[in-house]
């Protein structure tokens, strides 16, 4: 396949940014979406032009660097995959298609389409976890029963890979789907009971505090999720705040 | 006398551990607040081990190459981790569970490690739950156990099949409430290039800020090096894309040893190669080979045909075809272990037969499963003569509750219906067994300096079980490592703040900057990747699953003659003082091409074929690997200059608790 990129390059998170248009030619459709930016990289490096910065590691769906806005969309037009499992045969001969960063105050660019998320960190190192001593002394795994409705519930939380899309896809720029993940994944064990209270506050302060929107439930975020996080999580996250605060 | 001293405490087996804890120097509590440690990589290693760490009172700074900790390689792990728990009542002990590991490794393990190692399991798993991380249960709400890899008890824990991203974001938590309380301050986007010694002790690292470019001077009163392994050496692999050597190297060359680094593990069934762009390999779980029978055109006219699209596989006939497995193991057919299926699809596709565009995949075929599936559920439903069609459909339908996500990620990836036609497999790098050498208390041949997880060689010898990676990264990181470093450091709460505006410092920082500015400078005709490439290239034909001493004295020139071309012709685009991920890349390829070369010198010293490396020159009559006492030690190299100059030190194996026995699958 011949292709037309539009690429936001921007040289650091002080200038200021650009759409630039490249051409690629020789696309197979089994590529991955960054094998193809490996090609256009390739390609620029070989003719002396600075490679196009993005993130990225696993390659396979499950740490969440990648994260690039194609075509209007959070990780491209394929449902339920992130970027780096995105593959060519989604498009065309002959199409062009742009790429750009993921948008949002909280998520700054650091360079063309790599963005800092440490928002994201920084609003679990207000409570996403269970304190909880790391001395080897606790006690045995099964002396408390977890009933696998509930277990399996907060496993699907759990499976949230931070990536952000959810905030990017929000026309609100929301966090919401994210922390509500994380705050269920605790609200739905026992272990997590004791500190819910202080967790689902602390959270959602730091969301606020960082510049995260509020959620209009509009549900993009959730259309976009690449790991099919539902809305209940931003309800129960809802739910937790207000019992947290009576 | 080898100057390699195990430390391995005195007493039974069975009680070592226990009595090294009691008898080991303690920090005073009050002391711990002016000690810093380092950790270098927050994967479970890392990260377990800089939340005890800071749990425990030191001040510790981590760093790791990822925007945050939780995007770790460890994040990858799909199915699951050991614990000698017990909870399925099927016998399962500290000691089998021992006994596994020592003998899957084909007893090149230290005995002690292993046995601690599956002490400490147990506790691996409470400490989890009481973290939040939700193991699968069943309906009773205990947790539930799989079993893998050809043990005959339940022990492996899992998480769907996320489990190494559940203990990661575990780990991950447990730094999170250290670093609110602010003892671990996180170094994220910041890669470690050395590490700096004092009067011969380890004192700190030169970082860089791999967003300003800026160098940085670290120091601690001890440094501990998590940096996973070094897999991608190959170029393919299924580790992630950051994945490097280069923490490993860079205190191979300031004196840590570097133990077997020739032990790789290669898995047999990864999705395979479909281009010359491709960046990394898939895994695929190894429970499909419980049903999909492995097989390859038995003519090499029908290979080509099917290579070049003009034949389907599904138009070949069973005599057509060769099922390789079940003619040269009748025993163990598909079932064989892991490295005797990879070698021999290895072999079959050097030899023409492989299937597809590249010529290096192999058939792993569910249709004689859709059909013995088929008939059964016929008659468990009742259906009296059904249609060769409602067989399959049946079949098909069993198939896909057991395997259901593995063929949707398969038809994802190679878009082709694995429910149609049978998928194509090949074997990829995937663990390194190898690793910085390091003693019982997980400390290397430098004073101070500690390695853990994948990153040291203990623990696995030869061959790496499953489940077993993510056991000892935890283990090393929450239970084994927070003890032993506090034997070395109470004899540290006298130093006080080490200065970073020494000398010592000074020459690590220059030596990392005018490697830099070589590189941004040098204005060459090849990409980084162009090197990394070739140096793939040759490992995987040379120093892949299947060697001799010819090939490997030809790699090791091969591979010093692309380092020095690459050290003339790289070109490194942008600056030094930028975000530069090809900048980022050079530096590891260097250490890659470096490494490479002693990877090659190691494996032609192990005259022997043991895990999943076959020695071509010593196989037994019938072709399988032949294990030779003599080589029952640990290699560990000491650096001196050129890799091919590294100074061989045996650590030798003794087996007290354990009668050494032939592996057999015949
Ligand atoms: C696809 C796949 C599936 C697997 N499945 C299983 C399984 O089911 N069960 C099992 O037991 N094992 C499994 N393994 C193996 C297991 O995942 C790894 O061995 C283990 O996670 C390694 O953990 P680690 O903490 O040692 O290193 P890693 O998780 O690799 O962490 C390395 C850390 O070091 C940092 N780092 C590296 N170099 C530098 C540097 N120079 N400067 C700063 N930071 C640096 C990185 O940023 C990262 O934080 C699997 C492996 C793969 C590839
Ligand atoms: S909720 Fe979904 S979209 Fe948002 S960070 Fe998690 S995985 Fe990504
Ligand atoms: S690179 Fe890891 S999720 Fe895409």
């Amino acid at each position: 396949m011949n292709l037309t990129l539009k690429i936001w390059r921007q040289k650091d998170s002080k200038s200021k940014g650009q759409m630039v248009d490249y051409k690629v030619t020789e696309i197979s459709e089994h590529m991955s979406f960054l094998e193809m930016m490996d090609v256009l990289n390739e390609q620029l490096i070989n003719n002396g032009d600075s490679p196009v910065a993005f993130d990225h590691d696993c390659r396979e769906g499950i740490c969440g660097s990648c994260s690039m806005y194609i075509n209007g969309e959070a990780h491209g037009p394929d449902r339920g995959v992130t970027t780096c499992q995105l593959h060519m045969r989604m498009f065309k001969d002959g199409d062009v298609i742009t790429i750009e960063p993921f948008r949002a105050k909280a998520f700054p660019v650091l360079k063309d389409l790599s963005v800092d998320r440490s928002a994201f960190d920084r609003i679990q190192h207000a409570g996403g976890y269970i304190s909880v001593n790391t001395s080897g002394n606790t006690q045995d795994a099964n002396a408390t029963l977890i009933s696998k409705h509930n277990a399996d519930l907060a496993m699907d939380a759990a499976t949230c890979i931070g990536c952000g899309a959810c905030v990017a896809s929000c026309k609100n720029s929301s966090a919401m789907l994210f922390v509500g993940a994380k705050v269920s994944q605790y609200a739905l064990l026992p272990q997590g009971q004791v500190e819910a209270a202080d967790r689902v506050k602390n959270m959602v302060a730091q969301m606020d505090l960082e510049g995260f929107g509020n959620c209009t439930n509009t549900g993009a975020c959730e259309v976009e999720c690449p790991k099919g996080i539902s809305l209940e999580n931003i309800a129960r996250m809802n739910r937790e705040l207000l019992k947290a605060n009576f | 006398m080898s100057v390699l001293d195990s430390k391995v405490p005195k007493g039974s087996l069975k009680d070592k551990w226990t009595d090294y804890k009691d008898h080991i120097d303690l920090v005073n509590p009050a002391n711990k607040r002016n000690i810093d440690i380092i950790v270098v990589g927050t994967g479970l290693a890392g990260g377990s081990a800089a939340a005890t760490l800071a749990e425990l009172g030191y001040n510790v700074k981590t760093f790791c190459y990822q925007d945050s900790p939780r995007r770790a390689h460890s994040i990858a792990a799909q199915g699951g981790i050991n614990a000698a728990k017990n909870y399925q009542g099927d016998g399962d002990s500290t000691y089998r569970l021992f006994y596994d590991t020592v003998k899957g490794g084909d007893y090149r393990s230290r005995e002690a490690n292993v046995y601690r190692l599956a002490e400490v399991s147990t506790n691996i798993i409470d400490q989890c739950v009481a973290q939040g991380v939700p193991f699968a249960r069943d309906y009773g709400g205990l947790l539930d156990n799989r079993s893998f890899g050809g043990v005959l008890v339940s022990r492996t824990f899992y998480a769907k099949g996320q489990t190494g991203q559940q203990l990661l974001l575990g780990a991950y938590s447990a730094m999170n409430r250290q670093i609110a309380r602010g003892k671990i301050t996180p170094f994220n986007r910041h890669e470690m290039l050395d590490v700096v010694k004092v009067n011969g002790k380890a004192r700190g690292i030169i970082a860089r800020d791999l967003v300003t470019g800026k160098l940085e001077r670290h120091s601690a009163h001890a440094v501990v090096i998590a940096s996973g392994g070094y897999g991608n050496v190959y170029f393919l692999s299924t580790n992630a894309m950051g994945s490097n050597a280069t923490a490993a190297w860079k205190i191979h060359k300031k004196g840590a040893f570097f133990a077997n680094p020739c032990y790789t593990q290669i898995h047999p069934t990864c999705i395979p190669r479909s281009g010359d762009y491709q960046s990394k390999l898939t895994l695929m779980s190894e429970s499909l080979r419980n049903d999909g029978r492995i097989w390859v055109p038995k003519s090499l006219e029908d290979a080509k045909a099917i290579r070049e699209g003009k034949k389907k596989p599904t138009e070949l006939t069973e005599e057509q075809r060769d099922y390789y497995l079940e003619r040269k193991y009748p025993a163990f057919g598909n079932l064989v272990p892991r490295d005797v299926a990879s070698r021999a699809a290895k072999e079959l596709c050097d030899a023409g037969y492989g299937v597809n565009a590249t010529g290096e995949a192999v058939y792993l075929d569910f249709a004689s499963s859709f059909e013995r599936y088929g008939k059964e559920q016929a008659k468990i439903h009742g259906i009296e003569n059904p249609s060769s069609e409602k067989i399959i459909e049946l079949g098909r339908a069993l198939v896909k509750s057991k395997y259901g996500n593995l063929f949707q990620m398969y038809e994802k990836i190679v878009d082709q219906d694995p429910y149609k036609t049978p998928m194509m497999i090949y074997p990829a790098v995937h663990y390194t067994m190898g690793g910085t050498w390091v003693d019982y208390n997980l400390m290397t041949t430098v004073e101070g300096l500690y390695s853990i997880g994948e990153s040291n060689f203990s623990d696995h010898g030869a061959n790496r079980l499953g489940a077993s990676a993510l056991m000892q990264g935890l283990a090393d990181g929450y239970f084994v490592l927070p003890y032993t470093i506090g034997d070395y450091l109470s004899h540290e709460i006298r130093t006080g703040k080490i200065p970073t505006d020494t000398p010592e410092f000074e020459e690590a920082e220059k030596e990392v900057k005018d490697k830099i500015d070589f590189l941004v400078n040098n204005k060459g005709a090849h990409s980084v990747d162009y090197y990394h490439k070739k140096l793939g290239k040759i490992m995987w034909d040379k120093c892949g699953m299947s060697r001799n001493a010819e090939g490997l004295k030809q790699a090791m020139a091969e591979i010093k003659a692309l380092r020095e071309d690459f050290y003339k012709n790289v070109s490194v685009p942008g600056g030094a003082y930028e975000m530069n991920a090809e900048l980022e890349k050079a530096g590891r390829v260097a250490d890659f091409l470096e490494l490479g070369e002693l990877f090659a010198k190691d494996a032609l010293v192990r005259e022997e074929s043991a895990g999943g490396h076959f020695r071509e020159e010593y196989q037994t009559e019938d072709g399988e690997a032949q294990r030779r006492t003599e080589f029952q030690f640990v290699s560990a190299w000491e650096y001196k200059g050129e890799p091919a100059d590294a100074v061989l030190h045996k650590e030798e194996l003794v087996y007290e608790n354990i009668e050494v026995k032939e592996r057999s699958y015949k």
